[in-house]
C-alpha cells in the first residue's frame, strides 16, 4: 500500500474537521468536528507506525491520543452543559460574555 | 487487498465526515459520526493495528458518541432541521479548509510520494501493552492522572450551584 493513501485520507479528514469548527454555530457540533480532527491525527500516527516497522510506538501514541480525546470531550461537554444552564442556548456566536453564569 | 479494503473504509469515512459537518439535523450529525469513526477504525484494521481499532470502537463509538448524544438530549437539541446551524461564514470556512488541504496534501505527496507500507502484523494487544509498560510508563501514568483530573473537573463543573 502506498504511504500517501492514509496520509491523504488524514489530510482530508482534518480539513473537514477544520471546516466544521469554523462554519458551525452549535458548540456540540464543533466538538464533533474536533473528534474528526483528532481521528486524522491518529490515522497519521498509525500509518507512520506501519511504515517504519518498529515495535508499535505510533500505535501506543494513538492510544494516548484516544485517551486525551475522551478527557477532552468529557470536560468540553460539562462546559457546554454549564453554558446551556446559564444562557439557555449552546450557540458559540452568541456566547460573548466571559462573566460567570449567574 | 489491503489497499482496496483501506480505500473503501477511507471513502466511507470521508463521506460520513462530510455529512457530519454539513447536516442540518444535529442528532443525525451525531449518528453519522458513529459511521465516520467506525470507518476510521476499519482503516486502522487495514493498517494491521487491530488493538487500536478495537480501542477506537470501544472508546469513540461506545463512550464519546454516547456522551455527545446525552449532551444533545440535555441541551434540548431539536430533531427538526435547523437552517441556522451553519453560519454565514461557511464559504470562508470552506476556502480555509480547501487551502489547508491543498498545502498539506502537496507537502505529504512531495515528502512521501514514493514510500510504500509493507503489510506486517504488529498491532496485537501484546505488542502495544509491552510497549506501554516498558518504554512509555511515565507518560501512561501522567495520562491517567490527567484523565482523573478531567473527570473531577467535569464533576465539579456540573455540580456547581448558582450563587446568590
Amino acid at each position: 500500500m502506498p504511504l500517501v493513501l492514509p496520509l491523504l485520507l488524514a489530510v482530508v479528514l482534518f480539513c473537514i474537521g477544520v471546516y466544521g469548527v469554523l462554519a458551525r454555530r452549535n458548540v456540540i457540533t464543533m466538538l464533533m468536528s474536533f473528534e474528526l480532527m483528532l481521528n486524522a491525527v491518529n490515522l497519521n500516527l498509525v500509518a507512520f507506525d506501519a511504515w517504519r516497522v518498529d515495535e508499535a510506538t505510533g500505535q501506543t501514541l494513538a492510544i494516548f491520543v484516544i485517551t486525551l480525546a475522551a478527557a477532552e470531550i468529557g470536560l468540553g461537554l460539562a462546559i457546554v452543559l454549564l453554558l446551556f444552564r446559564g444562557h439557555g442556548h449552546v450557540d458559540a456566536d452568541a456566547a460573548r460574555d466571559l462573566e460567570e453564569a449567574s | 487487498m489491503t489497499t482496496a479494503l483501506f480505500s473503501v473504509a477511507g471513502a466511507v469515512a470521508v463521506v460520513a465526515a462530510v455529512v457530519v459537518v454539513v447536516s442540518r439535523r444535529i442528532v443525525h450529525a451525531a449518528l453519522w459520526l458513529v459511521l465516520a469513526l467506525g470507518a476510521v477504525a476499519g482503516c486502522f484494521g487495514a493498517l494491521q493495528a487491530e488493538f487500536v481499532a478495537l480501542v477506537q470502537i470501544l472508546v469513540y463509538v461506545g463512550a464519546i458518541v454516547v456522551l455527545v448524544l446525552f449532551a444533545l438530549m440535555l441541551t434540548k437539541a431539536p430533531m427538526k432541521p435547523l437552517p441556522e446551524l451553519t453560519t454565514g461564514r461557511s464559504p470562508f470556512a470552506a476556502g480555509v479548509a480547501a487551502v489547508l488541504a491543498l498545502i498539506l496534501g502537496a507537502g505529504v505527496v512531495f515528502a512521501f510520494g514514493n514510500e510504500k507500507i509493507k503489510p506486517v502484523t504488529d498491532g496485537s494487544a501484546k505488542t502495544v501493552g509491552t510497549q506501554i509498560f516498558k518504554n512509555w510508563v511515565l507518560p501512561f501514568e501522567v495520562l491517567s492522572v490527567l484523565l482523573l483530573a478531567a473527570l473531577i473537573g467535569a464533576i465539579a463543573l456540573s455540580q456547581r450551584k448558582k450563587e446568590d
